[in-house]
């Protein structure tokens, strides 16, 4: 595929109808413009999610990435049944996020003034959350340098826990970040990594849909609504589909 | 360049100029059957003449969609050998037909001969524009002359060498072209005969459905078996069981041709343009009689192919892949929601010998046309990104011989060659 | 300098529900009607496809279908006194933006309100006395009737292909539909929808309470139907991906799949998109609309000129455009004057979620539809008696859980922590066994004087206009009434067989961060008296005859139900008067 990232294509392709649109209108004087007799269409219509590339990091600096791939997978934590967040590619889902219009509030209300409201008025806040995990992580590497003697990715699982609770709770007083909102953050953040579609870097092999028992991008569910009370047996497919669509196994 | 084009050209270079010099031996009839004059005071005559332009679908290559300029001529038509423009037949002196004579509109409408003696390409149907009779062709001429002049000069010969050299027809013309009006069959029911006059002569279905030998001529003895062109197949409409309308009766037909859909399929692709512009406007009548006449059609298949096996790694995976995708609409069994997803499982098309429509709109997805009788229109949608050329065969495999039915296997390659001949095509 | 358009006979804004209702209803009076909408053109193939629809992520984690706030938006705050600040993100509400507008992302429940909801004020005044209702409290009653809109609830469900099972059919009450709605002349035009498990438990548990359940009307189709104009809808498959997402295969009605595959082919019909109103304009003696100008991608303005005006934008968008035209006096919440703007209204909505026991409860809470569920109506509106309660007003409650999407469908029990192995644990052990409604309780919200809409003295568009500004807060009368209907909500949940019930009843301050239905109204409302309302009994203008207001933005107050059904009924029962009295007499409709 081309250099773009994904998140970037997805911008274009998420602006190109608007393209379309705005050149359609232009041509205005001779043709009726939009009298169209039939509903608009063109083949390959519709802009799916691209796919994210294989490459490691488009956001995370190293440091960045290995502590961000450490506080996902105490988040959530690898056990025999299910990987962590770290094997499930929650990090990976974050870096391509944050690279894409996400991390830059793209489509949000950016104009100033920004003036701290009540909790009721919501986040008032020019940065985006691609500045915000920067001074964020920054600060927390800081932090735990000076707290536990090394980068937070070093520290023991214990440690890693306790500052964790400690940013969850207030306690941890960062300098140049807020802990605690950097820890919703950093929270939501892990959770759509686990559960969003694979193609999106993270929930690798489905795993955290099959952890719950949800079956992913399925649409026709007709034969299973009157069964109540029973297991629905089939696996879980995502976008790009899963192992029994491909005739050899591998 | 695919080998059947090859062929074709190198056929084509060699009869050009071995019947070079015989082009002035053939001559061309010329048609002044008393009573069949215009009067432009007859205004039934300009009203006959306006269903038959629609009957004929002539505005499909004369007009160009979306302009209002209505016969003005500057369509491009895609022919194996390239591309040939829609003439303007407006009344226009210079540029349109207005300064023709009617024995000279006649001639190019059922002969293939312009007013200044070329001879012109079949992409203007006359081969089978010869059967209509002189007093519907007249009927046509009258109405033309009542259009809107338009001034827009057309080239219609853009045709690469040596295509573009105009005598070559001539050789052309003497392996294929049957001068001659339509003759009824005395042993076939009136209904019968009118659906054979539209569907031989006017409605020239043959020219998309009727297979072409080397040099783009009619196969005649595969006459309606289907026949691929501009990337789309054309399906077999023959009544046979297996790929043509056997398993349609003859109301289904008429639903189809005048609303884009009947109960278990849908009208896409260029078929969708020539209901919206030809066939939904004609009147049930005719359209009971082209059903008629297309179930009259012998079928061909004896005995139905063996199906792929079930267990076979394409069917499996095949049927995981259509739990997955396509049944929410298409359904379990394969049979749709009637007059809005079309039923696979009852579908001709899906059982074609040739797959390219069907790999077409799995891949680029499909609107289905829009009519006044059925104005929804769904639309499928685009597969691919989705799936790759093995998952695509797999699917396609599955759909030909689930519930009952069997065809051939879609093969990985096919997929794989219709997607890049797509890309090329800049689709 | 905006450049002139030819003239139209209709320019309507907005092509959304309301737009296109109008828009069918118009060009069938053979009239040339332009709609102009704000955002792109939308449907299935091009924007939904049953490809990629279903991505929790994309549509309802990032808002993918919606307006961007970076387009437009609005300013918030509580109370009076305090500064409003610009809603950068959504979160209480979700605007639509687009060809389809709300009709494409919404759930697809089609209730109509009570026939006492429409007459609230003389009801309540009769039945519990003036000084029942809190001093501020400013409802009014609508002017219109249920009777007279009935005809016109019947139309728009029967575009819609509404699944349901009538209750009242004629004045006879039937088994299994709703006992307290109002009359109806026929049968829902489909069937109800199929009901999973937990759905059928809560109705069972219900039913075992005394209570009357039944199935929620539902704008997604229990079986293939074709509407009165032939248009074609395919049966809903229960995939989870309703609200928030546009169905890709054309199983919820919407503008595009009822209504513009037949109005696109009309040749006395065309639409803009991507083309935002700017202004209502009027004449000199600013009574009468000219038409409207409204700005394209590349920033030109453009002048549409029409005989009259639709506005059938969204509710707050209404609002706006009437105020930046200069039509209608302002509403002044101090001195208590004016009326564009006042009565402005959401929902009170709230939640109980019940945990099951694992080993004895599978509910797939991923098979479900948009307008699911098992409801009762025994605590909505005047349904029951408040005379021995301290407030007025009621909802319905119903087990309508419409997904188990994961990213937001991950509940876990009261004390388990947010994260780490035992937060793990239990999502995987609870997901299959939890019961989260989502909207259970959906309760009435009643005006008030401080509640209201008004322009933004500091934050602005991209184009320089004043945003809108939304000074809202719950009053004690709503946060009552929602303490109480969530206590019965939890008293059948917990009769469900959960083995934890954990109540979430709404709670002050209003909070614009969580959400809490789009169901927007009031500012714009409707009325018997001029100095009390924007609009007379047909949504006419009672400044601007030719200038008629569609959509939620005309209710006095909201009713304990989601909107869009009687927003159908009303902007059908509009044009009724437009098509049989203003067009033959253009003028105003009512005099007073």
């Amino acid at each position: 595929m081309d250099n773009a990232t994904g998140a970037e294509r997805l911008n274009l392709q998420l602006r190109r109808r608007e393209l379309l649109g705005s050149v359609a209108f232009l041509l205005i004087g001779g043709t009726a413009v939009g009298r169209a007799q039939s509903l608009p269409w063109q083949p390959d219509a519709g802009s799916p999610p691209p796919a994210i590339g294989k490459e490691p990091w488009d956001f995370f600096e190293p440091g960045e990435a290995a502590a961000v791939e450490a506080l996902v997978d105490r988040l959530i934590p690898p056990d025999p049944d299910t990987p962590g967040g770290k094997d499930a590619g929650c990090a990976v889902y974050i870096d391509r996020q944050l690279a894409g219009p996400y991390g830059r509030q793209a489509g949000l209300y950016l104009s100033p003034p920004f003036i701290k409201g009540t909790k009721e008025q919501g986040p008032q806040d020019p940065d985006g959350p691609a500045v915000q995990y920067r001074k964020a992580l920054a600060a927390l590497d800081q932090y735990c340098r000076k707290e536990k003697g090394g980068p937070f990715a070093s520290l023991s699982d214990a440690d890693k826990d306790a500052i964790i609770g400690d940013l969850e709770s207030g306690a941890a007083k960062l300098d140049g970040a807020d802990g605690q909102t950097f820890f919703r953050l950093l929270l939501q953040n892990v959770r759509e990594g686990f559960f969003a579609d694979p193609i999106y870097g993270g929930n690798r092999d489905m795993c955290g849909w099959r952890m719950i028992g949800y079956p992913g991008a399925r649409y026709d569910y007709r034969e299973w609504v009157d069964r109540h009370n029973e297991r629905y047996p089939h696996p879980p497919v995502s976008f790009t589909g899963r192992a029994d669509w491909n005739t050899h196994k591998t | 360049m695919s080998d059947k084009r090859a062929r074709r050209i190198a056929g084509l270079a060699v009869v050009t100029l071995a019947v070079a010099f015989g082009a002035a031996a053939i001559g061309w009839a010329q048609t002044n059957e008393p009573g069949t004059s215009l009067d432009p005071q007859n205004f039934g005559q300009i009203q006959r003449g306006q269903y038959l332009t629609l009957a004929g679908d002539c505005a499909s290559c004369h007009t160009v969609p979306g302009s209002g300029q209505a016969f003005a001529g500057g369509r491009s038509i895609e022919t194996p050998f390239g591309v040939v423009v829609g003439a303007n037949i407006t009344p226009d002196r210079e540029t349109g037909i207005g300064g023709w004579s009617d024995a000279q509109f006649l001639t190019a409408l059922r002969e293939g001969r312009g007013h200044k003696g070329e001879l012109l390409y079949p992409a203007m149907p006359y081969p089978y524009y010869t059967k209509v009779t002189v007093s519907d062709a007249l009927a046509i001429r009258a109405y033309l002359n009542t259009v809107k002049p338009v001034r827009n000069a057309v080239v219609s010969n853009k045709l690469p060498f040596p295509f573009d050299v105009r005598e070559g027809m001539a050789g052309w013309n003497a392996l294929y072209f049957r001068s001659g009006e339509f003759k009824p069959n005395a042993t076939k029911s009136t209904e019968w005969n009118r659906g054979a006059y539209l569907v031989e002569g006017l409605g020239h279905c043959g020219a998309c459905h009727t297979p072409k030998t080397a040099l783009g001529g009619d196969d005649q003895a595969h006459a309606f078996q289907g026949y691929a062109l501009q990337g789309w197949f054309a399906p077999n409409i023959t009544n046979d069981s297996q790929r043509g309308l056997g398993g349609w009766s003859v109301d289904d037909i008429v639903a189809y041709l005048k609303n884009g859909h009947n109960a278990t399929s849908a009208a896409t692709g260029i078929m969708a343009e020539e209901i919206s512009l030809s066939s939904s406007r004609m009147t049930d009548a005719d359209l009971k009689a082209i059903a008629t006449y297309l179930k009259d059609l012998p079928g061909q298949t004896t005995s139905p192919p063996a199906p792929v096996s079930p267990s076979s790694p394409a069917m499996t995976a095949g049927g995981a892949i259509y739990a997955d995708e396509c049944q929410a609409c298409h359904g379990g069994d394969g049979k749709g929601v009637p007059y809005l997803f079309p039923s696979l499982a009852a579908s001709p098309n899906v059982r074609s010998a040739d797959p390219t429509s069907l790999i077409r709109v799995l891949l680029e997805g499909a609107r289905s046309v829009a009519t006044a009788g059925e104005p929804t229109s769904p639309g499928m949608p685009s597969f691919a990104w989705k799936l790759s050329d093995d998952q695509a065969a797999a699917v396609l495999t599955y759909i030909r011989n689930a519930w009952g039915s069997s065809a051939p296997a879609v093969e990985t390659r096919q997929v794989s060659e219709e997607r890049a001949s797509m890309a090329r095509s800049g689709r | 300098m905006a450049r002139k358009l030819p003239s139209k006979d209709v320019a309507i804004i907005g092509l959304g529900w309301t737009g296109s209702i109008l828009a069918e209803e118009l060009t069938g009076e053979g009239l040339d009607v332009i709609a102009i909408e704000r955002g792109p053109w939308r449907d299935a193939p091009t924007d939904f496809p049953t490809t990629y629809a279903q991505d929790e992520l994309r549509y309802r984690i990032r808002h993918d279908l919606f307006l961007r706030p970076e387009q437009t938006t609005f300013t918030f705050r509580n109370k009076i006194n305090q500064q409003a600040l610009p809603i950068r993100s959504w979160g209480a509400f979700m605007p639509m933006n687009g060809v389809g507008g709300g009709g494409v992302h919404w759930n697809g429940e089609t209730w109509r309100f009570l026939p006492s909801d429409f007459v609230l004020k003389t009801h309540l005044t009769q039945r519990y006395g003036a000084s029942f209702l809190p001093e501020d409290m400013t409802i009014q009653d609508y002017g219109v009737t249920y009777d007279d809109l009935e005809p016109h609830y019947d139309r728009f469900e029967y575009l819609c292909g509404t699944s349901g099972a009538a209750g009242n059919l004629k004045g006879q009450i039937l088994e299994g539909g709703n006992p307290f709605e109002g009359p109806r002349a026929r049968p829902y035009p489909n069937p109800p929808q199929a009901q999973p498990f937990s759905h059928t438990l809560f109705a069972k548990a219900a039913r075992d309470l005394g209570y009357k359940p039944f199935p929620q009307p539902s704008g997604n189709m229990s079986q293939a139907y074709v509407n009165p104009l032939g248009v074609r809808l395919g049966p809903c498959t229960y995939c989870g991906f309703c609200e928030w997402f546009g169905c890709g295969n054309y199983s919820k009605a919407s503008p595009q799949t009822t209504i513009l595959p037949v109005l696109v082919r009309k040749s006395n019909f065309s639409y803009r998109t991507e083309c935002e109103v700017t202004r209502i304009n009027v004449d000199g003696s600013r009574k009468r609309a000219t038409g409207v100008t409204f700005v394209d991608t590349s920033g030109e303005e453009w002048e549409q000129p029409a005989d009259l005006v639709i506005l059938a934008a969204f509710t707050p968008f209404n609002v706006q455009l009437l105020l930046l035209s200069g039509i209608g006096k302002p509403y002044d919440p101090v001195a208590n004057e004016g009326v564009i703007g006042r009565n402005f209204t959401h929902q009170t909505i709230s939640d109980v979620i019940g945990f099951f026991d694992k080993d004895k409860f599978i509910f797939n809470p991923f098979i479900s539809s948009g307008s699911i569920g098992m409801c009762i109506d025994e605590f909505n509106g005047d349904n029951f008696d408040h005379g021995r309660l301290d407030f007025v007003g009621g909802g319905y409650m119903g087990q309508v859980q419409t997904n188990g999407r994961p990213i937001e469908t991950n509940l876990v029990p009261p004390g388990t922590p947010a994260w780490g192995a035992k937060w793990k644990s239990a999502v995987r052990d609870n997901y299959l066994s939890t019961v989260i409604p989502g909207t259970g309780v959906h309760g009435s919200f009643y005006s008030y004087r401080d509640v209201y809409l008004d322009l933004d003295p500091l934050y602005k568009d991209r184009l320089g206009r004043p945003l809108m500004r939304m000074t809202i807060d719950f009053h004690d009368n709503e946060l009552k009434q929602n303490a109480f209907l969530t206590d019965k909500f939890a008293e059948i949940i917990k009769a469900m067989g959960a083995r934890e019930v954990v109540k979430q009843a709404r709670t002050g301050p209003y909070d614009v961060t969580k959400y809490q239905t789009t169901h927007l109204c009031g500012g714009a409302i409707m009325g018997t008296d001029p100095s009390t309302s924007a609009l007379n009994r047909y949504l006419q203008s009672w400044d601007v005859p030719n200038l008629f207001v569609m959509g939620a933005s005309a209710f006095p107050q909201n009713a304990g139900y989601n909107p869009t059904g009687t927003v159908g009924a009303l902007a059908y029962w509009s044009a009724q008067a437009i098509r049989s009295q203003y067009l033959k007499n253009p003028g105003p409709l009512v005099h007073v």
